[in-house]
């Protein structure tokens, strides 16, 4: 096992590269990405060694990114295109909703919409507005659209050429407050599909689900839990749409207790999602109901407060009590 | 109102006039097969309006009034060139070798498609207005990165020119110089807002400004729009980049059969533009000229109202699509949704059998 430790901005880049250089029809749009390597950096390099047809720096129109995006796919290209921060990712909503979901369908399976969106959301950079927000769920919601989101350097590196190769159209959240933070990769072999929800820490007591930055916030959670003597199992979804709900609800068998943790404010959000389904899956083993840790119904607040406004392992252990508190 | 930047080869009384830069380059020929097709869309666009009124279609957008915009923009393509059209493009469908039936698909409510469009290299109706000037500016960026010489070509009206998705793939032409040509049929109104609102400006002088030509053509005008058409064409071809062509036209019936234009302009406008039908003024060249015998012009109607007929019955032949193919094509790959839906579907035997 060829393992290497790099940061999640690293091993995104890496997989870029990887993808690239396995097919030439792999191109990068987005604004800055090229000779800048983008705001993150996640396309550093890249245009240097690959040239600027295939990497494109594009003038700055989020509809057009992504309805060009759209283009490229028809004649055959693999796009990958960057929205530079979440909140900026509304001007595409149309070209994603009304095309990107739907080309596929409307041209009885003659179109290939085979392109990813990459999309840093959530939180915890100390940003000014627009630049922390979680949109997962409007698209989510949408036919014909698949959302994943990486939270370890290894599944950065993997999922991103997974989607790359993947016929479908895939929004990839990346947890941008997890960049910088480093993990072991295993540049070999994938770990596991792209659309599977992963164990990242077993448990017996209640069980944890999240996805993108929310992870690591999960695990700080149940170490502390484990000195008070609770076991919180803590499941990484990894795929937002499909949900993997056999590994979730094989789990929730076991403990009978849910905590969903996400960043968006709760209505209609993918921890509803979550928290419904698995409550008709796994009815007769609940001991209580399924509850959420997300984000106020606010907008997203200025940074000095982000800290509140975030699932935090406080809130986390609170709900954890809470859902505890239940007689089975 | 027009402006004397219109280019025109031939008068609303089928007189040849001359231009300074276009001369029409086509063979009697052309022309004769050219009213063939107008007339043919013409018919097929009545019958199309007359299914609707009937019951038989939920919706039709016709084009009459437009017809010579669409055959001489159509027929200017060459066979590799790809097109995107709005939900109005027939005439460009039917250049492009659409069969009639499946270009009312779509107004038959049983598909959001109707052809393939790899296949025809005209690409499935866009609603969502402007959408498509984005998808044929990537498309065009695919054509630049494979070497090709093949040209792209963007329809949309003067409605959707106040779209920020037609302006943004104006910019994006530009910025990469892309072999496409934005073919924009101004027919004077989007539903009932007329030219007025949406521009103070002609529209083909906005090409300019985003940093390539426009040129604005007589729309009903067949021999103009054609060599207005294919010099953009091949200048895209050769590298030249982009143009926008305006194609200065009207809208002589509803914007679709649930419209109702009487509420918003007056018939006197409508004559004015009756004076200039694009099909009659093809009809008088070739009177003028004696290029066909007189029985011709009997003979394509009778063929016409064939096709027409025909078209009828496909129509009627196209039933309720098996409620199955709801989830078809939905994904590329297997999703758990859409077998949790499948499955839902046969089990309440709405189905009925095996798909």
């Amino acid at each position: 096992m060829a393992t290497t430790t790099m940061t999640m901005a690293k091993a995104l880049n890496e997989g870029l590269r990887r993808a690239m250089e396995a097919n030439k029809k792999v191109l990068i749009m987005g604004e800055d990405v090229g000779k800048l390597g983008g705001v993150f950096r996640i396309t550093d390099g890249l245009q240097k060694d690959f040239g600027e047809d295939r990497v494109i720096d594009s003038p700055l129109a989020e509809s057009a990114i992504v309805g060009t995006a759209v283009g490229l796919a028809i004649r055959g290209y693999r796009p990958v295109c960057e929205i530079q921060f979440d909140g900026f990712v509304y001007p595409a909503f149309d070209q994603i909703v009304s095309q990107v979901a739907k080309l596929h369908k409307r041209s009885d399976g003659v179109y290939t919409m085979s392109l990813v969106i990459r999309l840093p959301f959530q939180g915890g950079i100390g940003a000014i507005e627009h630049h922390s927000e979680s949109p997962e769920a409007y698209f989510a919601h949408t036919a014909g659209l698949r959302v994943v989101s990486c939270s370890t350097p290894e599944d950065a590196y993997w999922m991103i050429q997974q989607s790359i190769l993947h016929d479908d159209p895939i929004i990839f959240c990346e947890p941008k407050c997890r960049y910088w933070e480093k993990g072991e990769v295993d540049t070999e072999r994938a770990p596991r599909g792209l659309f599977e929800a992963v164990v990242r820490r077993p448990g017996t007591d209640v069980t944890l689900v999240g996805y993108g930055a929310s992870v690591r916030t999960m695990l700080r959670a149940a170490e502390v839990a484990e000195g008070e003597g609770r076991s919180l199992e803590v499941i990484d979804a990894r795929s937002i749409a499909p949900l993997d709900l056999d590994t979730m609800a094989a789990s929730l068998e076991r403990t009978g207790r849910l905590v969903v943790v996400h960043e968006a404010p709760h209505t209609a959000s993918i921890g509803s999602e979550i928290v419904s389904a698995l409550t008709e899956r796994c009815f007769y083993s609940l001991s209580a109901p399924g509850l959420q840790v997300s984000g106020y119904h606010t907008p997203y607040p200025p940074s000095r407060l982000e800290e509140e406004y975030r699932p935090s392992v406080d809130r986390i252990l609170d709900a954890v009590d809470r859902v505890m508190g239940f007689e089975s | 109102m027009i402006g004397e930047e219109l280019v025109q080869l031939l008068t609303p009384e089928g007189e040849r006039v001359s231009h300074p830069e276009y001369e029409s380059s086509l063979t009697n020929d052309q022309i004769v097969s050219y009213y063939r097709d107008m007339v043919i869309v013409r018919r097929l666009c009545t019958e199309s309006t007359s299914l609707q009124r009937q019951g038989q279609l939920a919706l039709w957008a016709p084009i009459q009034g437009q017809e010579a915009a669409q055959i001489g923009a159509g027929r200017a393509l060459e066979p590799m060139d790809f097109t995107f059209p709005t939900y109005r493009e027939h005439g460009i469908a039917w250049c492009r070798g659409v069969p009639p039936a499946d270009m009312l698909r779509l107004f038959r409510a049983t598909s959001n498609g109707g052809w393939d469009p790899q296949r025809y290299r005209h690409s499935v109706p866009t609603v969502v207005l402007g959408n498509q000037a984005l998808h044929a500016v990537g498309y065009a960026m695919g054509v630049q990165r494979d070497g090709a010489e093949e040209a792209v070509m963007a329809f949309f009206g003067d409605g959707a020119s106040s779209q920020g998705d037609v302006l943004e793939s104006f910019v994006w032409a530009s910025s990469y110089n892309a072999p496409i040509v934005f073919f924009c049929q101004n027919n004077q109104w989007g539903i009932s807002t007329p030219m007025s609102v949406q521009s103070k400006i002609p529209l083909y002088h906005r090409a300019h400004g985003f940093g390539f030509p426009g040129v604005r053509v007589d729309g009903n005008d067949l021999l103009a729009v054609y060599e207005v058409t294919k010099r953009a064409l091949d200048n895209a071809r050769e590298g030249g980049g982009p143009t926008l062509v305006e194609a200065y036209t009207y809208r002589l019936g509803a914007h679709t059969t649930s419209d109702d234009p009487t509420r918003y302009r007056i018939d006197a406008e409508v004559e004015v533009w009756r004076h200039r039908d694009p099909v009659e003024r093809v009809k008088a060249l070739l009177v003028r000229e004696g290029t066909v015998k007189a029985s011709y012009f009997d003979e394509v109607a009778e063929e016409a109202d064939g096709l027409a007929l025909q078209l009828r019955e496909d129509v009627l032949a196209m039933g309720k699509p098996d409620p199955l193919t709801l989830f078809d094509d939905v994904y590329a790959d297997e999703h758990p949704l859409i077998e949790e839906g499948r499955r839902e579907m046969v089990e309440l035997g709405v189905a009925g059998g095996g798909h």
